[in-house]
């Protein structure tokens, strides 16, 4: 066997293997599955049917993706410049704070005031959460990695204080049993996000939001020239620094749209799905670790994005209404985890070309240049 | 009252006690990343030990220091097995390492596969059939001072003492560890010079994998014997922060370890002398810790980032070259 790098990627594959990936990935897990006597197939047809098909399913899948569609975005933004923003989930956790927060200032506002200042919370506190290791990378050259990821515990922690162990500003003191058993301030019913009935389903508003997010970041990205310096500084930051890009302002800024983006994915939780700032529910969700996978199996296309974040949503949605007994809890974690395994496998076939056989010598070069344009590919 | 009671001599050997497995860690990761391979994988890697550890301690009858010594060493082994994915994907497939050290993670951690298997093996709720205790060395536990911090401790925490010897021995006084070194600063040149570039990585990101889940089977073995998803909240990443202080030096990640054992301890030692703050300020210490001192490392003096493997984080492809 053999493994050459390929000059360019033949189109079909480049969507066959994240497709493959997901076949394999599931195929890899069943073996969890049969070691601890479970029937693997009666398990996946039972996922998908919950995740797609049962009544109601995809209105739930729905409200599951819409917060991953965002983390996704906001990974897949920050991965694309090699800038490794791992802290999606933290960003997530502020942007609903702040959310939930700026919805119960502005309860006796009219429903579009309160939803706007909801939308406009979450990107704030989540682009700000973000800064604080944007600004360590930028001007200290601190590994984002370990910042963003210990800033996720804190975070954690701080959703913790705000509920279980103060007075705090989100926390109902108004009844003796809400003091007695912790619980978040309920965001009045004009603060609910409307949601649109499209026949087969119910697509709440943040979805909408998060796919016009999505063509716009698209736009962004490739038509703007803070997007070209972001790619320029992606692909080779010596080379941005010598096209003298201010390379500290392009990390901060990037480190920031992506916080601001997983922070809008916690304004989505909130006003589609929770409207109550609820710790444990966020905790346990793990929707800024998923959105990670969902930007690695999406490749970064923000496209991409959208659709992988309905498929993974299906999972992790199905995941939670089957979690029993007979639907071991983590089976939705190994299943994630394979399918980033296999994506990055599949990395393989899209970069090299795998030939099994004989090694054959190569033709001599300026012959393959002789035989005229079609001979020549690739920059 | 009784000097050992003080509290400096409570919080160093307490720091000792919840830093023993972030040496652990550390150290393997450690190693890793001298071949050049960094592993985001050690959260996921430590829970596998963990669960697995736990797991076989309700399982194995026998002396106690027999049952501990099989259950960490199964604790280990089954980290090893999930770090070998890491290992094909990145050295054999030449995968990108960030993204499928943390695909490890997503995999084995908190909501993952150890979670998977506390629960088919309903491990929650549990207390450890066999646990670390602490063990009085040659009858020294009661000597002022040095007693409680350096002859009161459990098996491991000795055990630990002796892998950062036998690190720092086989970095730096052996063949093998001297081509590890070559391997993860110029692995061109240590081709060159006939040392197999894959074989090393993959030995020593294995290695990586067994220490981690030792250091994960300290969890549930020693600090809190049961099982809790999630259950070592963090270490794995404080882990590979603690490599990057100790500047890819063995002997250094004791000193980070403990001090980082300080931050997890101190909640608890001074709760229990009636200070009352919130739990989540002392319980975010560690990791507010840990990004201040990655900030005091990565400027200044230490800016040229002292010690780093040169080919930490690249594939190494010999066509390429």
């Amino acid at each position: 066997m053999r493994i050459e790098r390929r000059l360019t990627t033949p189109r079909w594959l480049a969507l066959a293997v994240p497709v493959a990936s997901l076949v394999a990935a599931f195929a890899a897990s069943s073996v969890v599955l049969l070691a601890a006597g479970k029937d693997p197939i009666a398990i996946y047809l039972r996922l998908f049917d919950r995740a797609f098909f049962a009544s109601g399913a995809l209105t739930s899948t729905f409200v599951t993706a819409t917060p991953l569609l965002l983390t996704g975005l906001a990974a897949a933004a920050a991965f694309r410049m090699r800038l490794w923003n791992i802290g999606g989930e933290g960003q997530l956790y502020l942007g609903a704070v702040g959310a939930s927060g700026v919805g119960l200032v502005l309860r006796d506002q009219s429903g579009i005031v309160i939803i706007a200042g909801m939308i406009l919370g979450g990107l704030f506190s989540g682009a700000a959460w973000a800064v604080i290791p944007g600004l360590l990378r930028a001007y200290f050259n601190t590994n984002e990695i370990i910042t963003t990821l210990m800033l996720n515990y804190v975070a954690s922690l701080l959703l913790s204080y705000l509920i279980f162990d103060s007075q705090s500003f989100w926390r109902e003191l108004s009844t003796f049993s809400a003091r007695a058993f912790p619980q978040g301030k309920v965001l009045p019913d004009a603060a609910m996000w409307p949601s649109f009935n499209i026949g087969i389903a119910i697509v709440p508003f943040g979805l909408v939001v998060g796919i016009a997010v999505a063509a716009l970041w698209w736009l962004f990205y490739g038509s703007t020239s803070f997007g070209f310096k972001a790619r320029v500084l992606g692909d080779s930051p010596s080379a941005a620094r010598y096209a003298g890009i201010q390379t500290r302002r392009v990390v901060v800024a990037m480190m920031a749209l992506s916080g601001a983006l997983a922070g809008l994915g916690g304004a989505s939780e909130i006003g589609d799905f929770r409207h109550v700032l609820d710790p444990r529910g966020l905790q346990q969700a793990g929707l800024g670790y998923a959105g990670i996978v969902v930007a690695a199996l999406a490749r970064y296309n923000p496209y991409a994005v959208v659709v992988v974040a309905v498929l993974l949503g299906g999972l992790a949605n199905a995941g939670y209404s089957l979690q029993g007994p007979d639907f071991p809890a983590g089976l939705v974690g190994v299943l994630q985890g394979m399918i980033l395994f296999f994506a990055l496998g599949g990395e393989l076939l899209l970069r090299y070309r795998v030939t099994f056989g004989a090694r054959r010598a190569a033709p001599p070069r300026a012959l393959s240049i002789a035989a005229g344009p079609a001979g020549v590919s690739g920059p | 009252m009784n000097v050992n009671e003080s509290i400096v001599v409570v919080l160093a050997a307490s720091a000792i006690f919840y830093g023993t497995p972030l040496v652990f860690a550390a150290v393997g990761e450690l190693l890793a990343e001298r071949s050049g391979v960094l592993n985001l994988g050690v959260e996921g890697m430590m829970l596998m030990g963990a669960v697995t550890a736990f797991w076989a301690v309700q399982h194995l009858s026998g002396p106690d220091w027999l049952a501990l010594m099989l259950a960490t060493l199964i604790g280990g082994a089954a980290a090893l097995a999930v770090s070998t994915i890491h290992a094909i994907l990145v050295v054999g497939l030449r995968a990108n390492q960030i993204v499928s050290g943390l695909a490890l993670t997503i995999f084995a951690g908190g909501t993952g596969l150890s979670s998977y298997i506390g629960n088919v093996a309903r491990l929650g709720g549990k207390p450890a059939q066999h646990e670390f205790g602490a063990i009085n060395v040659i009858g020294l536990a009661d000597v002022p001072v040095l007693g409680p911090i350096l002859f009161h401790q459990n098996a491991l925490v000795y055990g630990s003492w002796a892998l950062v010897i036998l690190a720092l021995a086989y970095l730096y006084r052996t063949r093998t560890g001297l081509h590890l070194r070559s391997v993860g600063e110029s692995p061109q040149t240590a081709d060159v010079m006939g040392v197999n570039v894959a074989r090393y990585r993959y030995a020593h990101t294995l290695a990586g994998g067994l220490l981690a889940g030792i250091g994960g089977a300290y969890f549930s073995l020693a600090i809190t014997p049961n099982w809790i998803d999630g259950m070592t909240s963090g270490a794995g990443w404080i882990a590979i922060a603690l490599v990057i202080f100790a500047f890819w030096r063995p002997e250094l990640t004791l000193v980070g370890a403990y001090l980082f054992g300080i931050f997890s301890s101190l909640g608890f030692v001074l709760q229990a002398r009636q200070v009352h703050l919130p739990p989540e300020v002392f319980a975010s210490l560690p990791y507010v810790m840990t990004v201040v001192v990655l900030v005091v490392v990565s400027t200044g003096w230490a800016k040229q980032r002292l010690g780093a493997p040169a080919a930490l984080g690249t594939p190494y492809v010999r066509e390429e070259r």
